[in-house]
């Protein structure tokens, strides 16, 4: 029975279909492992035991009836706590939240309840998405399971520990800087940020507008193309929303052929700050990619050297004015009412209590970005960096047909190391932020440990807006290659929690 | 370009409706001067003949159609208030007492 846990999406979903095993088997075999392991790793912030059943035991009915099953039908998913999901609390990791009930599903949410996901609860997850290590989380940090002392990642540190930690075999993140790569990455797991507007962000509680985009997290690319494809396509309900079709991801997962594909390596995204032993790893799937017939090529994006800066600009000035919505009014909570205060004073109290440090600090430096005197020389000329940086993927793609590079400089770093120092933390998404600007599609998959502390090194796939197809088929060919050196995959690596 | 100042950061705080410590104000000052020296570097462009991008896709209002279509009831939209009453949000004091 606990090798269930250790089944990917797709075989679980074939064992469900063919009767091998029920759905409610499944549900059970992961909720009893978060009973197991979580205390120790806290990748959830809430289980939904009823619910997740419940959930199993429809599945489990239809198939009883005949009715055809979906391709993820019956497969365990853990939720990143920034989507709403209608009953089931949601507190995007902050205090201001604590307790909150949404009175609606997320799109997303709807979708995976469509498709007979069964969603297990929500992860844990940098306060309203913002960090790279879940330590800004209101509830605690989320150990990574391949060294609880260290860092999952962040924002979506709990969504990529939950897979790591065999608690779920699915899970999604939202990647507004680098939020699923970047996790993906120092877990050892596959995490991809779909072109922007690919997924609907309506129930996504905002952070920044026009960077934020939803994705689907996996350990293996298979699994990650299934569940991109059960959530991406058009919302009416979201204004920037892409009305056209979803590209073939599942198809080109099983390709696992890149011969005659273009790949540039880019230039910018090596040198001083990067570990040795990531860079290693890194020329090593580069060398891979070769021998598997594709051509690389090295690609210069000089604008990407301004993509941290201009990201800590234009992230924080939409965040300021996003969350200016936690007023203590309509939602969420409220301190500092006791009938001598005006409404302004108990929102100005409620803002400071409810917040985080990381939270606090992003909403005084976007306010400061737009305010008179400085909107020029900052949020303009970020605005002009970001142009910039498309340009400077559009000559790039003109070449090539993907791009590669480390997804993070280096492995997971220990908790604490980082946690008051916001601009080392900061340089954890230096290579995945400029594909948040141009708005194109990348992913992040494990090549393999770092020699110098055997902790999971991710390699970065980057394809033009709507090619998404390209990260999976790159993706799929590169993990069949290493899974066939290895003789297993990387979790299996894994120390037991 | 210049750094920013505790009186700046405190100013920009009553802009957001934070009432931060004075503890808070000294740490963020510290903490923010160094980050606005290092995003200051976008500056470089400043100059430059550049149009700005705001959004990834080039967006023009969306319409739908004036439809009826379901929605929260009121006692769903006012499930999360921290207080209501007769169906209303119920906020504290907005405008003075005289």
């Amino acid at each position: 029975m606990t090798e269930l846990i250790k089944y990917t999406a797709a075989e679980t979903a074939g064992a469900i279909a063919k009767g091998e095993v029920s759905a409610v088997e499944v549900a059970q075999a992961h909720l009893d492992r978060i009973d197991a392991v979580d205390k120790k790793v806290n990748a959830f912030l809430h289980v939904d035991t009823d619910g997740a059943l419940a959930a199993a035991r429809a599945v489990d009915e239809k198939r009883a009836k005949g009715e055809e099953l979906g391709p993820l039908a019956g497969v365990p998913l853990a939720l990143k706590d920034v989507f709403t999901t209608k009953g089931v609390p949601t507190t995007c990791g902050s205090k201001m939240l604590e307790g909150w009930i949404p009175p609606y599903d997320a799109t997303l949410t709807t979708r995976l309840k469509d498709a007979g996901v069964v969603i297990l609860g929500k992860t844990n997850m940098d306060e309203f998405a913002m960090g790279s290590s879940t330590e800004n989380s209101a509830y605690g940090p989320t150990g990574n399971p391949w060294d609880l002392t260290r860092i999952p990642g962040g924002s979506g540190g709990g969504s990529a520990a939950a897979l790591a930690a065999f608690e779920a075999p699915l899970a999604i993140g939202t990647d507004t800087g680098g939020s699923i790569r970047q996790p993906g990455a120092v877990t050892g797991t596959v995490g991809v940020k779909p072109t922007y507007g690919s997924v609907s962000r309506y129930g996504l509680v905002a952070f920044s507008s026009s960077l934020d985009q939803g994705g689907p997290c996996a350990r293996t690319v298979l699994d990650a193309a299934l569940l991109h494809e059960a959530i991406a396509g058009h919302d009416p309900l979201d204004s920037t929303s892409i009305d056209a079709p979803v590209p073939a991801v599942v198809e080109a997962a099983r390709m696992r052929d890149v011969r005659g594909m273009r790949i540039g390596v880019v230039k910018e995204f090596a040198g001083e700050g990067y570990q040795a032993g990531v860079m290693q790893r890194f020329d090593e799937s580069v060398e891979l990619l070769r021998e598997l017939g594709a051509e690389v090529v090295e690609v210069s994006c000089p604008s990407f050297t301004l993509a941290l800066p201009a990201y800590y600009l234009i992230a924080p000035s939409e965040c300021s004015s996003n969350l200016a919505r936690f007023d203590a009014m309509r939602y969420g909570l409220r301190v500092g009412d006791d009938g001598t205060r005006s409404a302004e004073e108990v929102t100005a109290l409620t803002r400071e209590a409810g917040f985080g440090d990381e939270v606090k600090r992003r909403i005084i430096l976007g306010t400061y970005a737009l305010s008179s005197g400085y909107y020029d020389a900052y949020y303009g000329s970020a605005q002009k960096v970001r142009t910039l940086i498309s340009r400077d993927f559009d000559t790039a793609f003109a070449g090539v047909d993907v791009l590669v590079s480390p997804t993070t400089p280096t492995t997971a770093f220990p908790i604490g190391e980082r946690a008051d120092d916001p601009m080392a933390m900061y340089l954890a998404d230096l290579c995945t932020i400029p594909s948040n600007l141009a708005g194109n599609a990348a992913m992040s998959l494990p090549v393999g440990l770092a020699p110098e502390d055997n902790l999971p090194v991710g390699l970065q796939i980057i394809a033009p807006a709507m090619a998404d197809d390209r990260l999976y088929r790159v993706g799929g060919a590169v993990e069949a290659a290493l899974n066939d050196k290895w003789g297993h995959t990387l979790l299996e690596e894994a120390p037991a929690l | 370009m210049p750094g920013i100042t505790r009186e700046e950061v405190a100013h920009l705080a009553r802009l957001s409706r934070l009432e931060l410590k004075p503890e808070e104000l000294d740490h963020f000052a510290e903490q923010l001067d160094v980050i606005i020296g290092a995003v200051a570097r976008v500056s470089e462009v400043a100059g430059q003949d550049v149009p700005p991008t705001s959004h990834p896709l080039p967006l023009t209002n969306v319409m739908r159609a004036d439809e009826v279509r379901p929605s929260l009831t009121p006692e769903q939209a006012l499930s999360g208030a921290p207080a209501a009453e007769e169906q209303r949000f119920r906020v504290p004091q907005i405008l003075g007492e005289d």
